[in-house]
């Protein structure tokens, strides 16, 4: 079966392979360099797709917040540990692969060996060490890292209530008075206390370059808890599929110097736009490409009243809630 | 008198209309070429009523594969969509958009993947434990004939009305009536529903088969591996499809009945729904990768002409899988605000399973360890495997890691991700399956050199296409847009990404190649097709293509590899004289029972409540009918078999 070695090395044997000839009772790429031509073109294609990154921020190798930071050191001292059964794996399959490939006549035949105790000990137990250190990092990172869990800081904390609607976000600031639209403001080097719902289907809120995300639901509160290392721009997204406009809820999330906030906080608070209940259904009914907008909010129980949409039970043989339009 | 169906319901505009259209002739041309040739009866008494469990395997894997081509033409839609959009460019608009995405997961997993693998199972496994047939063969024909139907009803949502935009598992409220109010998330259900029973019996079917019709001497430890795993995924399709079946049956009850199971409001609780469903969800997985680990186990063995190394280490590994896939299902959505005990407990676990996987993957290592590896085209797509399941793995325990998952749920790095495990741990082990099975069903051999082709075609195709999604994941982009913003540097990489598309099309087209050549040079392969492999197992002791009564006499065997043994000691599998065999008779009656069902999901998707209460009528009459049925069997003679199986041998 295996003849007539191409002479070529193995990233152009495989070319050669798809394109080329191969007549009948020739392989059609040397057996022996099939697993390294793939490990090779799986790192060569990962060369190109980074490259093609060039000049953008890669938002989770590029954090700017602490949650976003730890979770980033996280994730490489997790993929570290696994390298512990991964390169093994390759370099044992690359290796017996090549030297028990059936034309090499020198290599040991041993049709009926089947068995080796110790070496099934070996990897039952290289792999449950691995799962134990990685157990440990998961356990101690799920609750050093929770969502639920205020940051440590020096810095009082900022409460932002977060709304997901169809198809935009709102963010009502509580103890400011007042609320944006599909854009967040927020104070460099200050906890954030988000708390989240929706009055639409399931989304998560993600800024991906201050930290992980949190879904959120109609008539619950989840919480999530992120900090700005800086001032900057970031995006902010929902990555959960909430209807037909859903590709649209993107925000831009400035950070800025606490006096920058603070006078941004005051120039709101004299906005002529401002935000009832009333106000509110108008504004969550169905509607994509709303425009960042600045309001002051008239109704201090506006976040709760709106979690309770959901809790409240039904008129007698009235629907729950009307259909979309 | 035709409920909500309306002309308007095919209406949808152009591009739908070039689906339709496509759709309505291709079905036209295969009806007239099949009266044209005069093929009608052939194709009743040969295949269609037939209960043999290798002919509906065969038939599970075409309209698999028939699948397979409309799934593909959803991925090609999409990438060709997201390479467009940025900025808010493409070419569909949102709900098209997301009904594609939708289709392509459901199809995919419950069209694609599930028969691929039951009917592999159909062919192989009665053959391998040394059985006539499965255990209930009628409940076969139906269970199949179910897929069927709910296969039908998928592909008509595309002609008549639409299907759901609400993702491949339908989260509520979205797929509430709320949010979704037409007939796309019917479909969905009654789809699913209607198929998902069709799993269930087969399940029922084969963990039966395994214990009670393995032939004399074939204790549980000299299975085949790849009985074993077919085993453990069974014993998962038990567990897991009633959940599926009750969870939608509740959506069901919302959405008709106006309940609130999981309404937003009304003291319903999407959550639950979230749960229930990736209770099913995640064994699911699992489901289909068993059977796919236990063909590499037979490939890797019979390529490396040795032993499978590790044997009871292997069983022990199949079943930790099982038993360990029913308890990390709460790793899909870490990022619903469960407290940190609640993840870290799933992340752990969802860890604890990567123990048994690497375990298996280090014995088939082994297996080649001392061997004589030919290189075939099942080889190929082992050593494939291996490299993208490794990798795949990897970012799965990392995204086990609850904190990591934070960052890394539904983002495209998650799409990568499973795309990675299923394309390389499902499909290219039902590729490598079929390649090394086909002599059995056949008699001829798939060529090697388009199988080579094939390999490379999507192997690079792969890689050329989702290690961009790795990329875009940890970039921030997340799964299901229709458009995204133009200034992030996201669409070079979606457009590699449609490039790897195109690429995985010419491996796909290398594999049609591949059976076409493989059919014109037949009569080259033709001569070995009994036991072309050297093979281990009872499957290739008989005749290619194998006779419809499986085994003129039942083998009786004293170890595992029974075949390879029996060769090597030249002592005979089934001495002693001929006997009767008696075989199911052919029935249409799984197709009646099947075509009901397909009619009563139609007719409740657009509330035409007369022909749902006539279907439901009809289905009754038939089940009874068939239950009356006393003269279900026929026999074959001793003389007879000895006939036939001296032509055969000769």
């Amino acid at each position: 079966m295996d003849v007539h070695p191409p002479p070529f090395p193995p990233y152009l044997s495989a070319i050669h392979c798809i394109l080329l000839r191969a007549t009948d009772n020739e392989r059609s790429v040397n057996p022996k360099y099939v697993f390294p031509s793939v490990l090779i073109l799986a790192a060569a294609i990962t060369a190109i797709a980074l490259s093609l990154t060039h000049g953008h921020a890669v938002g989770l190798l590029d954090p700017q917040g602490v949650i976003a930071k730890r979770e980033q050191a996280l994730m490489i001292k997790a993929a570290l540990l696994m390298l512990i059964v991964v390169v093994p794996v390759f370099a044992l399959t690359f290796g017996i692969a090549w030297h028990y490939r059936a034309s090499n006549t020198r290599a040991q035949y041993r049709p009926s060996w089947e068995h080796n105790r110790i070496e099934e000990g070996i990897w039952w137990a290289v792999p449950m060490i691995v799962v134990a250190a990685l157990a440990v990092v998961a356990w101690q990172s799920a609750h050093a890292l929770d969502p639920f869990r205020p940051i440590d800081s020096p810095m009082s904390p900022l409460t932002v209530e977060v709304v997901s609607l169809d198809w935009k976000w709102l963010f009502i600031y509580p103890a400011q008075g007042i609320a944006t639209m599909n854009y967040l403001a927020i104070p460099e080097q200050t906890p954030i206390a988000f708390k989240l719902t929706s009055d639409a289907p399931m989304n998560a809120f993600w800024i991906p370059q201050l930290g992980g995300q949190e879904m959120t639901m109609p008539g619950m509160i989840t919480q999530l808890h992120l900090m700005a290392d800086a001032t900057g721009t970031y995006e902010g997204f929902s990555s959960n599929l909430s209807g037909a406009g859903f590709s649209s809820m993107h925000f831009p999330v400035r950070s800025m110097t606490t006096n920058d906030f603070a006078a941004w906080v005051s120039q709101a608070q004299r906005s002529p736009n401002t935000l009832s209940f009333a106000a509110y259904t108008q504004l969550a009914q169905p509607s994509v490409h709303n425009p960042a907008t600045v309001f002051r909010v008239t109704n201090s129980r506006l976040y709760a009243e709106i979690v309770m949409r959901f809790m409240t039970p039904p008129a007698s043989g009235a629907p729950v809630m009307p259909m979309r339009p | 008198m035709f409920g909500r169906l309306t002309i308007a319901a095919v209406e949808q505009g152009p591009i739908v209309l070039g689906a339709q259209i496509f759709i309505v002739i291709g079905t036209l041309a295969v009806l007239g070429a099949l009266t044209y040739f005069r093929k009608w009866s052939w194709l009743w008494n040969e295949w269609l009523t037939s209960l043999d469990a290798k002919k509906i395997g065969v038939m599970y894997i075409v309209v698999a594969l028939v699948m397979l081509v409309r799934g593909g033409i959803d991925a090609i839609m999409m990438r060709l969509q997201q390479a467009l959009a940025a900025g808010g460019g493409g070419y569909l608009p949102p709900q098209h958009f997301q009904q594609v995405f939708t289709g392509h997961g459901v199809i995919m997993i419950f069209f694609v993947a599930m028969p691929l693998m039951l009917g592999l199972i159909n062919v192989v496994l009665p053959l391998q434990i040394g059985a006539r047939d499965v255990a209930f063969p009628f409940l076969n024909s139906l269970s199949f004939w179910l897929f069927v139907s709910g296969a039908a009803l998928m592909m008509l949502s595309l002609v008549v009305g639409e299907f759901s935009t609400a993702g491949w598992l339908a989260y509520p409220p979205l797929s509430e009536l709320r949010y979704s109010p037409g007939v796309g998330v019917d479909y969905y259900i009654w789809a699913v529903q209607i198929a998902g029973i069709g799993s269930l019996l087969s399940g029922i079917n084969f963990i039966t088969t395994i214990f009670k019709k393995r032939c004399p001497g074939m204790t549980l430890m000299r299975m085949p591996i790849f009985v074993w795993t077919v085993l453990g995924s069974m014993l998962l399709v038990v567990f897991a499809f009633p959940v599926l079946t009750a969870t939608l049956g509740m959506l069901t009850l919302d959405r008709y009945l106006g309940m609130h199971f999981f309404t937003a409001g009304g003291g319903g609780n999407m959550m639950m729904y979230v749960n229930l469903i990736w209770t099913w969800g995640h064994p699911e997985v699992y489901v289909l990768v068993l059977p796919a680990f236990g063909v590499f186990s037979e490939v890797v063995a019979v390529f490396s002409q040795k032993r499978l190394f590790g044997y009871p280490s292997m069983v022990l590994a199949t079943m930790a899988i099982t038993v360990f896939s029913f308890i990390v299902w709460l790793h899909h959505f870490f990022t619903m605000g469960a407290g940190a005990d609640v993840n870290a407990f799933f992340g752990i676990m969802t860890m604890i399973i990567a123990i048994p996987t690497g375990v298996k993957i280090f014995n088939w290592i082994f297996t080649m360890y001392r061997g004589r590896i030919l290189f075939t085209t099942p080889m190929l797509w082992f050593l494939g495997f291996v490299a993208l399941f490794t990798i795949g793995g990897m970012a799965g325990v990392l995204m086990a890691v609850p904190p990591a998952d934070f960052e890394l749920h539904n983002s495209l790095f998650l799409v990568a991700h499973f795309h990675t495990m299923i394309v390389s741990g499902v499909l290219f082990g039902d590729f490598a399956a079929i390649t090394y099975w086909m002599p059995k069903i056949f008699g001829f051999r798939l060529d090697e050199k388009w199988g080579a082709r094939a390999f490379w075609g999507w192997t690079v195709g792969f890689m050329v296409a989702f290690i961009p999604l790795y990329v875009l994941g940890l970039m921030g982009a997340t799964r299901r847009l229709d458009h995204y913003p133009a200034g992030l540097g996201w669409q070079p990489l979606f457009i590699m990404a449609g490039i790897g598309v195109c690429i995985i099309v010419l491996g796909f087209v290398s594999q049609l190649m591949q059976i076409f050549v493989s059919i014109r040079d037949r009569a080259r392969t033709t001569a070995d097709a009994a036991d072309p492999w050297n093979g281990r197992t009872l499957e290739w002791s008989v005749p290619s293509p194998a006779p419809f009564y499986n085994f003129a006499k039942t083998p009786k065997i004293s170890s595992r590899d029974a075949y390879w043994e029996a060769k090597r000691t030249g002592e005979s599998l089934a001495p002693g004289a001929y006997e009767d065999i008696v075989l199911p008779k052919n029935t249409p009656m799984g197709i009646y029972l099947a075509g009901t069902a397909f009619f009563f999901g139609f007719a409740v998707i657009w509330h035409i409540w007369w022909l749902a209460a006539l279907a439901a009528l009809a289905f009754l009459v038939f089940l009874v009918m068939r239950s009356l049925m006393e003269d279900t069997e026929y026999v074959i003679p001793a003389a007879r078999v000895a006939a036939l199986d001296a032509a055969h041998s000769a």
